[in-house]
């Protein structure tokens, strides 16, 4: 028999569970990001706000999240929550968790990118009589979003890494899961088992690599 | 513009430090309806600082600014309402890079005074055929050179209908050749009855367009006259001096 099928069998037999554990991932990370992007958002605007109580409590999210592991940031979501009576799916304490600690990232991120704008920006947008609200939304955050972009990409190939975590805290059926499932729980080889779920990984990863060059073009400002 | 000779902006005894730096001196001024006021002086004499001080972009830590009777509001939805009525146009533009030039003059009246867009747009068309960059319209600033990026943000400004325009040095940053075309419009403007408070080196336009020259050094407001009076027989030595330096050569 052909030796790399051989070493590959273990991925070739359950190519099925791969697809889901690649679909099941992938959904984790369409609500996350969508999630982390909007949350750090909000906190972003905290941050940079003229209010003193939204700036300390901008700070105190990104101080708290960022510098928490997130292996206890999943514990204190999926197994804290319920102690509190908070109860719900695996699944959805997996995208709570991931979101959480992914939207600091995504606000400090931007905050590199408002920090960009140079602040005449602000003062015209103010000067023609926007609100604050009104100034960060016209006129300051589109800027921003572009410059963050580099970094907002880097965030997102972050957490899509990261959610590998998610199979250890009682969800079913992700990438992680579906490792270690394939190894503890049927005895397959664990080399080719992970080398799966790493390509599972990079299938999901490196498009985000070439989409980031293709947006960069597009939002590029030009000053 | 409401009746003509009433007090617009009023600043009573206004002070403003920078750290150490005492920048506004006990200034004490007054810009009516229909007038041209045009700030000259040495750079570092505090006039940029004046200017901003007006529509609060600069706080102040004594005296009072008065907006068409009102004292400037703090930060806040009361002070986005007064900026709106004051037209501001910056040395450097400020044009919104991320828009083209048409979204960079409807933005205000679509988001502040809640026009239609369409009647926004209109309004926007008729004020860049005025100052001349109508077929620029659907170009990003970075596009333009300094003159029509000036024009477009002089555009930007009126499109507010503000009851005043306040200029802070807006022909510095450009190159020679583009002075003119901003000057035109600013002195078309003048003509046709705007307020206007003008910080400013160009010394022809004071001379041409101004109702008063107001002449600051080192945060004090020193003189102020008629063009006519200030540029033939300035009183105070600091004027004489300045003016002996300019107008040499």
């Amino acid at each position: 028999m052909d030796p790399f099928l051989d070493f590959a069998e273990p991925v070739l037999d359950n190519l099925d569970l791969y697809a889901t554990g690649l679909w099941t991932t992938l959904r984790i990370c369409l609500w996350s990001a969508f999630l982390a992007l909007s949350l750090g958002t909000v906190i972003a605007a905290c941050r940079v706000s003229p209010v003193p109580p939204l700036r300390r409590f901008g700070s105190g999210w990104v101080l708290v999240l960022r510098n928490t592991p997130l292996t206890v940031v999943f514990f204190f979501v999926a197994f804290g929550l319920p102690e509190i009576g908070v109860n719900g799916e695996y699944y959805w304490f997996a995208v709570a968790a991931l979101s959480l600690y992914t939207s600091s990232f995504v606000a400090e991120a931007l905050r590199s990118g408002v920090n960009a704008v140079p602040a005449g920006q602000a003062e015209a947008a103010r000067a023609i009589g926007l609100t604050f609200g009104q100034s960060l939304g016209q006129v300051i955050l589109p800027q921003a979003f572009r410059t963050s972009v580099p970094p907002l990409v880097n965030v997102l190939i972050a957490m899509v890494k990261n959610s590998a975590t998610a199979g250890f805290f009682g969800v079913a059926g992700d990438l992680s899961w579906v490792g270690d499932t394939l190894t503890s729980g049927r005895g397959y080889a664990v080399i080719p088992v992970l080398l799966g779920v790493v390509i599972g990984f990079w299938i999901l990863v490196l498009p985000a690599g070439a989409l980031l060059s293709v947006v960069e073009r597009k939002v590029a400002v030009v000053r | 513009m409401g009746e003509r000779g009433r007090p617009l902006v009023v600043l009573e005894g206004v002070n403003k430090h920078f750290g150490p730096l005492h920048v506004l001196k006990d200034i004490d001024l007054e810009v009516r309806a229909g007038e041209v006021v045009v700030v000259i002086g040495p750079s570092g004499s505090g006039k940029s600082t004046l200017c901003r001080a007006i529509n609060r972009l600069e706080t102040i830590q004594s005296g009072r600014i008065l907006f068409d009777g009102v004292p400037l509001p703090e930060e806040g939805k009361d002070l986005a309402r007064l900026r709106a009525d004051v037209g501001m146009v910056f040395q450097s533009f400020n044009l919104f890079a991320h828009m083209t030039v048409l979204d960079n003059v409807t933005l205000g009246p679509v988001k502040v005074r809640r026009m239609k867009d369409g009647a926004a747009r209109e309004r926007a068309m008729r004020l860049l055929e005025r100052v001349g960059v109508a077929d620029q319209r659907d170009k990003y600033p970075a596009q333009l050179s300094g003159g029509q990026q000036q024009r477009v943000a002089i555009a930007r400004a009126l499109a507010m209908e503000p009851k005043v325009m306040l200029f802070d040095e807006p022909t510095s940053a450009l190159d020679p050749e583009m002075i003119n075309e901003v000057l035109d419009v600013m002195t078309a403007l003048a003509a046709e009855g705007t307020t206007m408070l003008v910080v400013t080196h160009e010394m022809g336009f004071a001379r041409r367009a101004a109702d008063r020259v107001v002449f600051m050094a080192d945060g004090e407001v020193v003189e102020t006259g008629t063009p006519e009076q200030f540029f033939t027989s300035p009183t105070s030595a600091r004027a004489q001096d300045f003016l002996s330096k300019i107008l040499t050569h």
